[in-house]
């Protein structure tokens, strides 16, 4: 008995118990048909950007990019009229030059409704730059969720700088 | 495994159980078999359950340090699931072919007892052998054999540990499946990592300066489904693990997120603003044949197949507050499902179809939550205040989350009754957005 067991019983044991047929001769179940290797991918590369001075001079208010929101809204302040109006006349006014809204958000809560809530910033955001002239096609908006924060801390004044939203043009992203 | 209940010897162990007081037990990495490429995942166990199974695992004969590294994998997979109190085996010297002496291993306390050895297996390869006997009806219970490779053999130990688990619980092991999750260290470094259920034997499948969220399971699990930021903004991607192949299955104007998978594979459930606001919708898993399931104004997000794949679980802000609703693949009217609270989001069907686990806000913190979808109870499972991406085991017996402990993100697994509790940490960066594989053949 004591013998036999080896592999003989054991693959008979196999057999009741398992679901892959083997040959009695090899004995145990392979375990390595499972696609235990993984291959590894290296992600995305830098742009670079060429933008004309006026959208980059720190004296040009399109040099500007950032909105701030109040926790839990999702409207553009008045403050940032101005702000956003220069940017929608700047679009206006160069029909070659393409926008990407970004949304962001405080970092509390499920990722996945961050970046919806994000969506909502940069949709208001998107909504105000076409009703002020810049084309539909122009300008994407899009979130980041709580993934991208400007302040990595976990305080009020954090967390403000975090629910933003902001305006990229092309070659910048 | 499959069932054994016609082939095999003896059904589920139910000798009697001494009730044990819940004992708290501290487990560090194990020995290894393979050089790591990474920091590993080390996991330690800070709750246990009340009704352990008292089990002896004798020493694997054979090569020392294969032998050696086997019964470690399977004392350490049993060990960590709370259900079983190992039995200290040492100055028995035995193997599966070797009769037990019953009387011994009963006065130790065990109810059962496992042997093995590890050996070549005639074509180059090893062979890792036990047998599971019962210590009361002095009988065996269960036997096999797995063959791999020298550095693979620690998945002969994960099935060795799934076959006596399965016999003595009466339900599937976990231990050979796998899971993903994301590390960042530093500023713009991201990797998706896969490692064994036991957090050894990571290895990168994507690594980005940007962002990656909601990684999920194909229910083959060879591939992923996940939201890379590399392109600036959310984009979809399906991966296939092994050869590294991606394909872009949502990159629509707006925002692309939140991919579930449908229990057939063949379909997922994805979140697109290119309509306005975030929707769900339905895509094959190749990217065509596009279509929206939600309407409502607001926000829809987090879809979630239930098993059967006729329902869809999701999150929205439509009543006010982000709750859960579930409405059918078909589209039409949505019920809410959460009702205590103010802030439901992340839920997850169990395999099993019994349990909704998601997080709830509760006291001001993000806490893991079960309902129980026969009778609606909730219970509240962890106490921490940083939950996120709750992620059932494939056996349903516990939950994968993402939560944070001193300001730096972990992996922690509950059991779905909140009696167990894991935690895994990485020695570098956060770990966060766990996804726990399937069953692997």
């Amino acid at each position: 008995m004591k013998q036999l067991i080896i592999p003989a019983l054991l693959a008979l044991l196999i057999v009741g118990c398992s679901s892959t047929p083997n040959a009695p001769e090899q004995g145990g179940a392979p375990v390595e048909g499972r696609g235990a290797g993984v291959a590894t991918v290296t992600a995305g590369g830098a742009n670079g950007s060429n933008l004309p001075a006026i959208l980059t001079d720190p004296k040009s208010i399109l040099s500007k990019r950032s909105v701030y929101f109040d926790y839990d809204k999702y409207d553009v302040k008045s403050e940032y009229t101005e702000l956003v109006t220069a940017h929608a006349k700047f679009l206006a006014g160069n029909r070659q030059f393409k926008m990407l809204v970004q949304g962001n958000t405080d970092d509390r809560g499920s990722r996945e409704y961050n970046l919806a809530l994000g969506q909502k910033r940069a949709d208001a955001i998107k909504k105000m730059l076409t009703m002020l002239g810049a084309r539909e096609e122009q300008v994407e908006s899009v979130s980041l969720g709580e993934e991208k924060p400007k302040n990595e801390g976990a305080n009020e004044a954090a967390w403000a700088q975090n629910r933003r939203g902001d305006m990229l043009y092309n070659g910048e992203f | 495994m499959p069932n054994c209940s016609n082939g095999c010897l003896s059904p589920m162990l139910h000798t009697s159980l001494n009730l044990r007081r819940l004992g708290l037990i501290a487990f560090s990495a194990l020995a290894l078999l393979q050089t790591p490429a990474h920091a590993e995942l080390t996991i330690e166990i800070t709750g246990a359950g009340a009704n352990r199974i008292p089990l002896a695992i004798a020493d694997f004969a054979g090569d020392p340090g294969s032998s050696r590294a086997v019964t470690a994998i399977v004392r350490g997979d049993l060990e960590r699931s709370g259900l079983f109190k190992l039995i200290d085996p040492s100055g028995i010297a035995m193997t599966e072919a070797t009769s037990p002496a019953y009387g011994d291993w009963k006065n130790r306390g065990a109810d059962a007892l496992a042997a093995g050895s590890v050996g070549p297996s005639g074509d180059g390869r090893q062979e890792a052998r036990f047998r599971l006997y019962d210590i009361n009806k002095q009988s065996a219970l269960a036997g096999a054999a797995f063959v791999a490779s020298t550095p693979m053999l620690r998945i002969a130990g994960h099935r060795i540990a799934d076959a006596i688990y399965e016999k003595l619980i009466g339900e599937p092991g976990i231990f050979s499946t796998r899971i993903a999750y994301v590390v960042k260290s530093g500023a713009n470094r991201y990797e998706l990592h896969i490692a064994d259920a036991d957090g050894q034997n990571a290895q990168a499948a994507l690594k980005s300066r940007e962002p990656i969220i909601s990684p999920t399971w194909s229910p083959d699990g060879t591939r992923l489904a996940y939201v890379s930021f590399e392109n600036k903004k959310p984009v979809i991607y399906v991966h296939s693990l092994a050869s590294g192949q991606r394909i872009v299955v949502a990159n629509f104007k707006g925002s692309n997120s939140a991919p579930a998978w449908s229990p057939d594979g063949r379909k997922l459930a994805v979140v697109l603003s290119k309509e306005g606001g975030s929707q769900i919708f339905t895509v094959n898993a190749d990217g065509s044949g596009v279509q929206r399931l939600t309407t409502s104004t607001g926000i829809n997000t987090e879809p979630f197949y239930s098993p059967d794949g006729q329902s869809i679980y999701f999150t929205s802000d439509r009543g006010g507050s982000p709750q859960i609703y579930r409405t059918s693949v078909g589209g039409g009217d949505a019920q809410r499902v959460t009702f205590e609270g103010s802030y439901n989001v992340s839920p997850r069907v169990s395999p099993d179809g019994k349990t909704l686990a998601f997080i709830s806000r509760r006291e001001g913190g993000f806490r893991l939550a079960a309902m129980d979808i026969a009778s609606r109870q909730v219970q509240i499972l962890t106490d921490s205040s940083k939950d996120e991406s709750p992620s059932f085991a494939p056996n349903s017996r516990m939950i994968l989350i993402a939560t944070e402990i001193g300001g730096r993100g972990v992996l922690s697994a509950v059991s779905t009754d909140g009696r167990i509790k894991q935690r895994l940490s990485i020695s570098a960066g956060d770990v966060r957005e766990p996804a726990w594989g399937p069953f692997t053949k």
